[in-house]
């Protein structure tokens, strides 16, 4: 303003001006806004997207390594034909869904004292510790799980010390199902908490009044208007587990390998149309995971 | 507008777009030309520095230890990635367009990494005379397979390593003196292999030794019987292995916190775990070992060749050969680092088999990218496509 001032009256009147049609024109201020983050995330997001699908249907020369620009189902015939990666797709997808459930089982009970029963300086203190492990690397903590999951490291030392055998958990695929679920928590227990938050006290008590027992209100009440968060939380967990690869490569065992760690090596090799036709599967999964999601109204508790 | 009308038209929008993308890239994509090195226009000086040079490497290739030397000498400032893997090596060099995208000067690509490079253009010729060094390297490191084809160098050996056979002496009695301890069934999930589809060629020259019948001369050619006979034996010890290493840090610390106990590994690992007090012991059968060579290649878009050149000859000599040595745990190509080696550290000459004669070096099998040529004027082996895709049905 003081610099308008300053710069007399013909600036004014042209900002005037402006603003004036920008009042008058609503939707051009906000095109105007909107273009460049626009923009962006078609060529960042959805580019991306796009050049993953049409590289799947290129192949490498094997002699040269050189990616070969036709259009070719070769890469898919592998796929479909060659039942190691049948083998490894499931691995991954069996492995997010037992996260999932895990996570869901583990987050109610915790998100539910933390939403209604805890007072509100534990409440604070409970989102401090759910919150904390994330304030690391993801990577100390995969390492530290390796620590403690080791022949020699501190679960077996604990067994060992009530006098029970070791229990050999080290590079197998119980690890990761361990390791996965201690990451992801976090990412379930916030929306499950956001969801039971806003059921109102009226319900609960409107429940007991006629007549339902805790268990019964938790069916039919709770349970129903929390669902949302806890689909919402299961996009994260399944997403999450389902793109992974660094925690099978570094807590699994032989026999571990993820859709992720194969797309890897093939980068590597390189090999990227085989990588990223291997990686459209998630993709697959996700969009129908993210459809039937939708359908039970997980995005409204985002 | 109806709701359904905009939403039509949202739709038709982004099929466009998504459309016009595919037709961009296709396009992008298809305007590549790529075209061979050969041996003409090699370079017969190393001219003025251009100040900067950009490698990528295995962690501590310029450690500043030797490499601070360097740099103030040439004024080549070196900006380095360290790579994890072979494969991410290739990776980096084929981005950008190849050739080390116009950015990367220098690759220390392994055995199993350098054919690949060269078949694919990435690297371009080396005038070894410009490296003076090089007349004084073993002769194998001269023009080895893996860097050297049709007499054409695509860079400099710098150091070279076997993969050895390392067992927990406490827990493994009496200790193995052959690599049939790896595939013994009596040692199940006590295992560790190294997660690379060149191990392949471990198997391959275990059986070269004990199984004549199947003619294995060299283990990184192997035609289909000789290849299907490895891999099924691969799969076998699948059944025994706990852990399939990507880094040589995943297998240390599996050794060191007691989850295998014997496995193939490198001479620097041993090292560092015997200075962690970790009681393993190495061996290396008599039949031999397989083993990883280290040449520095040079970028077919290096922007800085001066440099590169530059580095080739200073990081070769015996002073600065025996420097890295004894960073990285590995043994140089130059046999003139031996008393420069003894005068950092006393035997370590003769810990890091620099002083064996030319019988040892032929029991050593150095990583090279298999392809189908045989070598023997016949097309039919296994290349590393193949190979890949086998170790992929083993580990995964």
């Amino acid at each position: 303003m003081i610099e308008a001032a300053e710069a007399g009256p013909p600036l004014r009147r042209a900002r005037l001006r402006l603003s004036a049609a920008f009042w008058r024109r609503p939707w051009l201020k906000l095109t105007l806004l909107l273009a460049l983050p626009a923009v962006a995330f078609l060529l960042v997001y959805l580019g991306s997207l796009v050049a993953l699908f049409v590289s799947a249907f290129w192949h490498v020369d094997s002699f040269t390594g050189k990616v070969v620009h036709a259009w070719s189902w070769t890469n898919f015939s592998t796929l479909w034909h060659d039942h190691t990666y049948w083998r490894i797709a499931f691995r991954t997808l069996w492995m997010a869904a037992a996260v999932t459930l895990t996570d869901a089982v583990l987050a109610f009970p915790l998100a539910f004292f933390m939403a209604r029963v805890a007072p509100r300086r534990m409440r604070a203190l409970l989102f401090v510790l759910v919150l904390l492990p994330l304030w690391s690397s993801y990577l100390v903590r995969i390492y530290s799980w390796r620590l403690i999951l080791a022949k020699d490291g501190a679960l077996n030392w604990a067994l060992n010390g009530l006098g029970l055998p070791d229990a050999g958990l080290a590079y197998t695929n119980t690890a990761m199902w361990i390791v996965f679920s201690y990451v992801w928590l976090p990412f379930m227990v916030l929306p499950v908490y956001a969801a039971l938050e806003r059921i109102p006290e009226s319900y609960l008590e409107a429940s007991q009044d006629l007549g339902a027992r805790a268990w019964r209100t938790l069916r039919t009440v709770i349970l129903p208007l929390a669902l949302p968060g806890l689909v919402a939380g299961s996009i994260f967990t399944f997403s999450l587990t389902l793109g992974d690869f660094i925690t099978p490569a570094l807590v699994g065992g032989a026999g571990s390998s993820f859709i992720g760690n194969i797309v890897e090596t093939k980068i590597g090799q390189p090999d990227i149309p085989f990588a990223a036709a291997f990686a459209t599967v998630p993709v697959l999964v996700m969009a129908a995971y993210l459809v039937i999601a939708k359908r039970l109204g997980a995005f409204e508790a985002l | 507008m109806s709701k359904r009308h905009r939403r039509v038209l949202g739709w038709s929008a982004t099929a466009l777009l998504v459309g016009a993308l595919a037709f961009t890239a296709a396009g992008c994509g298809s305007s590549k030309k790529s075209s061979s090195g050969n041996g003409s226009n090699l370079p017969t000086s190393i001219g003025k520095g251009e100040g900067a040079l950009n490698l990528i490497e295995w962690p501590f290739y310029s450690d500043p230890s030797f490499a601070k030397t360097f740099e103030r000498e040439s004024g080549c400032k070196i900006h380095r990635k360290d790579a994890g893997s072979s494969n991410q090596m290739v990776a980096l060099m084929r981005a950008g367009g190849g050739g080390g995208g116009g950015q990367w000067d220098l690759v220390s690509a392994s055995g199993d990494a350098s054919l690949r490079l060269i078949k694919g253009g990435d690297v371009k010729a080396v005038n070894v005379d410009l490296v003076p060094s090089w007349k004084q390297f073993i002769p194998i490191f001269k023009s080895p397979a893996h860097n050297t084809v049709d007499g054409v160098h695509y860079g400099v050996s710098v150091q070279w390593g076997p993969n050895v056979l390392l067992y927990n002496n406490q827990k493994v009695k009496p200790g193995p003196t052959n690599w049939n301890a790896l595939y013994d069934p009596k040692y199940k999930g006590q295992i560790t292999i190294p997660n690379n589809p060149i191990q392949i060629a471990d198997a391959a020259f275990y059986l070269e030794h004990s199984k004549p019948s199947l003619g294995i001369t060299d283990p990184y050619e192997l035609n289909k019987a000789q290849f299907d006979a490895t891999i099924a034996l691969l799969k076998q010890q699948r059944h025994l292995v706990k852990l399939y290493w990507n880094y040589d840090t995943d297998g240390r610390a599996a050794f060191a916190n007691g989850d295998v106990s014997l496995g193939a590994i490198w001479p620097v690992d041993t090292l560092a775990l015997q200075a962690k007090k970790v009681p393993v012991t190495e061996v290396i059968p008599k039949e031999g070992a397989t083993g990883w060579a280290d040449t520095w290649m040079l970028a077919k878009r290096a922007p800085h060749p001066n440099c590169a050149y530059a580095w080739m000859k200073y990081v070769t000599q015996p002073q600065v050969e025996a420097k890295q040595a004894l960073v990285f745990g590995e043994t140089p190509v130059n046999p003139k680092a031996c008393p420069y080696m003894d005068k950092i550290q006393a035997g370590s000459c003769a810990k890091y088999h620099l002083n064996e004669p030319l019988a040892y070096y032929n029991t050593i099998k150095f990583w090279k990218t298999p392809i189908a040529d045989c070598g023997n004027g016949k097309s039919d082996c296994m290349d590393y496509n193949a190979w890949q895709n086998a170790w992929t049905q083993i580990t995964g």
